[in-house]
């Protein structure tokens, strides 16, 4: 059953205890659909919920974050809310194993997602492995807004591709690519969306995957004077902004970088924002221009 | 059918300051109040506790600076945040204007900076909401290399008497101590002994944890701060020990602030019966943002069904009930 724990008039965001209602195979990932009331109506594309890991006595304490795939605001079970989830660690095992009928703590949508154009522009949008899940409702957006929508989807491998046939749906071209080349293009997302920029006269580039993919988007966009708005994955223990565990160094308007929350600033930034060259080997340093960096003491 | 709405005086004293609820957030886990309050009406807590506020802006670590442990995390985000004027301007003037009742929790590098920011704080526009402050000595000294105050008895007898000299009559000083000690009711004393009007017990305890896959440190800063209900027992065996302390009239009597693993209500009945006076609830909010507010209904709930009509009464009731 599914139950409201916490909703503050006018919060933007639900806390629930949501049923499970669906759990099927997508390649390698899973595919979850969620009961979710209240949570539909206030989500947009780009935004994630933060799921708990069992219940009050599980020795897994923080939530784990997957971007929205879907909403629908009121079907036969209310409103529900689908993400695509791959098995990574202990928590996201324990996720993927849930049955319909069984419950799981929801609570979303969280962050900002991603902006829109105000103009009908070409648009490119690349997902890679599962981070393409929250694309296919922004490009429907897009193209309601009479954007033209070229999606480039990538992977290590056929099966961690995620959406291939959705994409033909909802993109006006559809380009997939993999590093082992079993299917579509071989080689990486990097290698072919230049071109696809330069065909389409695209102005603006969303991206969703690994962060080394974002980051090679961002460059990519820059090469060509236009924007990429990037859904960045910093490892984040809450989700809703009291930790402070899930900064990024990014630029403001003025140039001034400071350690940001991408749970609550993102996780779409700007990719022209984000200070790339401070993440290197799986670490991310504070640059030393950043508000309140350490001092060096010699 | 429905169980009877429990009738017990959950009130609390802290240091001559009245709370209506025991229950109170943890630093640094609830940030200033703004995103927690989306989920819980802050202003129904005994108290906000605030992210401990330091002198000029701080940008914190790099990252990683968490990692899960079992049944806890360690985190080593280095107490970032804007700076006192900016935090007086923005989050005190915020939870001000909401009514919360407020405990900021202040840190420094030096002893007088610590001064610096509560002198700072008390001297501000919207001191009104400010119920007391919290010296989080537990932070480590940057002036003698990475010692915390906490650790040091001479070095936390001078914060707490330098910050004592900018607080007002009626503002209690609570002391945030460090487990990370040989002898906690020694530091307890000393800081008792340099004014403060009760203790918050505990902070984090330092751990490390290794990424098995690059076979390095996971934190990019080697060390953190491990909390969560790993750290359950070690909270409340200080909280034990300097109450057992105060009992035996070794050490001057003072209310306990207790922290570390409260994720349920008997997880706060526990630090109750073993000496706390107040609750704080920190790690556990990372996944129930509800559970500061939630704790204190489990707890009363408890303490209802135990019979008694005070939370008081439950204070370190434990130490009474031992025969060794
Ligand atoms: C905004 C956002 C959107 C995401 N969307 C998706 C999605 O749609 N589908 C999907 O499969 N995964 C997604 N992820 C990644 C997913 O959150 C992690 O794979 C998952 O948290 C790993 O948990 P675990 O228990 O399996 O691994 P463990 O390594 O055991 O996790 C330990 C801790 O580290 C954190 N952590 C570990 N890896 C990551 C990571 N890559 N990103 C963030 N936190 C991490 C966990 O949350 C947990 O707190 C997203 C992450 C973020 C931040
Ligand atoms: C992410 C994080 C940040 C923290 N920041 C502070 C801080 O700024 N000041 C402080 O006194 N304690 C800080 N703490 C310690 C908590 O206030 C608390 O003492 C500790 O986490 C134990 O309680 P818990 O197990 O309920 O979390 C922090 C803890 C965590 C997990
Ligand atoms: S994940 Fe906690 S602040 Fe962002």
């Amino acid at each position: 059953m599914t139950r409201t724990i916490a909703a503050r008039e006018g919060a933007g965001v639900v806390q629930l205890e949501a049923e499970v209602i669906g759990n099927v195979a997508a390649g390698s990932y899973r595919h979850l659909t969620l009961v979710t009331p209240g949570l539909a109506e206030l989500a947009r594309p780009g935004q994630f919920v933060a799921l708990s890991v069992g219940d009050g006595t599980s020795s897994m304490l923080l939530r784990r974050s997957f971007s929205i795939h879907k909403v629908s605001p009121a079907g036969t079970y209310g409103g529900t809310t689908e993400i695509v989830v791959a098995a990574h660690g202990a928590g996201t095992r324990l996720l993927t194993a849930l049955e319909p009928g069984e419950s799981v703590g929801v609570i979303g949508p969280l962050g900002r997602g991603f902006p829109l154009p105000a103009q009908p522009v070409p648009c490119v949008l690349v997902g890679g492995g599962y981070g393409s899940a929250p694309l296919f409702w922004l490009a429907e957006q897009l193209r309601e807004r009479g954007c033209a929508v070229e999606m480039v989807l990538g992977a290590a491998s056929a099966d961690r591709l995620f959406g291939v046939v959705e994409a033909r749906r909802v993109g006006d071209g559809v380009t997939v690519t993999t590093d082992d080349g079993s299917v579509g293009v071989r080689g990486w997302v990097s290698d072919v969306v230049p071109d696809l920029i330069e065909s389409t006269g695209a102005a603006v580039v969303y991206g969703c995957g690994p962060m080394g993919m974002l980051r090679s988007l961002s460059a990519i966009a820059d090469e060509h004077g236009i924007v990429a708005q990037v859904a960045v994955e910093e490892a984040m223990a809450c989700g809703i902004g009291v930790c402070m565990t899930c900064v990024m160094p990014v630029r403001d308007e003025s140039g001034t970088t400071s350690m940001v929350r991408s749970c609550l600033d993102g996780p779409v930034f700007r990719g022209d924002r984000v200070r790339w060259e401070a993440f290197e080997d799986g670490y991310c340093r504070v640059p030393e221009d950043a508000v309140g960096a350490p001092t060096v003491v010699r | 059918m429905s169980t009877p709405a429990p009738a017990v005086d959950m009130s609390v004293d802290i240091g001559g300051v009245r709370l209506p609820s025991p229950m109170m957030t943890a630093s640094g886990c609830a940030a200033n109040g703004r995103e927690i309050h989306r989920f819980i009406d802050i202003t129904a807590l005994g108290a906000f506790v605030t992210k401990s506020v330091k002198l000029d802006p701080v940008s914190g670590r790099g990252t990683p600076r968490m990692a899960e442990t079992p049944s806890g995390m360690l985190n080593s985000i280095g107490l970032q945040g804007p700076g006192v004027r900016a935090f007086v301007e923005k989050d005190l003037a915020w939870l001000h204007s909401i009514g919360a009742r407020v405990i900021v929790s202040i840190a420094g590098n030096t002893a007088s900076e610590f001064a610096r920011v509560a002198r700072t704080i008390v001297r501000s526009r919207y001191a009104s909401a400010v119920a007391a402050l919290e010296v989080n000595i537990s932070c480590p000294n940057v002036a003698n290399r990475g010692l915390v105050f906490a650790c040091d008895p001479a070095g936390a007898h001078k914060v707490l008497t330098l910050v004592r000299e900018e607080v007002p009559r009626g503002l209690p000083m609570v002391a945030k101590l460090s487990p990370d000690v040989t002898d906690i009711v020694e530091i307890a004393d000393v800081v008792l002994r340099a004014g403060a009007h009760g203790l918050t017990m505990i902070n984090t305890t330092l751990g490390v944890a290794i990424d098995t896959d690059r076979l390095r440190p996971h934190l990019v800063a080697a060390t953190g701060g491990l909390s969560g209900p790993a750290i359950r027992p070690t909270a409340v065996r200080a909280i034990w020990q300097v109450a057992g302390a105060m009992r035996e009239g070794r050490i001057r009597a003072a209310p306990i602030v207790g922290v570390g693993g409260v994720r349920h209500g008997t997880d706060a009945l526990e630090l109750v019966a073993a000496g706390a006076t107040a609750i704080q609830v920190g790690t556990a909010a990372f996944n129930d943002p509800s559970a500061p507010h939630r704790v204190g209904v489990e707890l009363e709930q408890l303490v209802a069904d135990r019979g008694f009509e005070r939370l008081a009464d439950v204070v370190g009731i434990a130490h009474e009930r031992f025969t060794a």
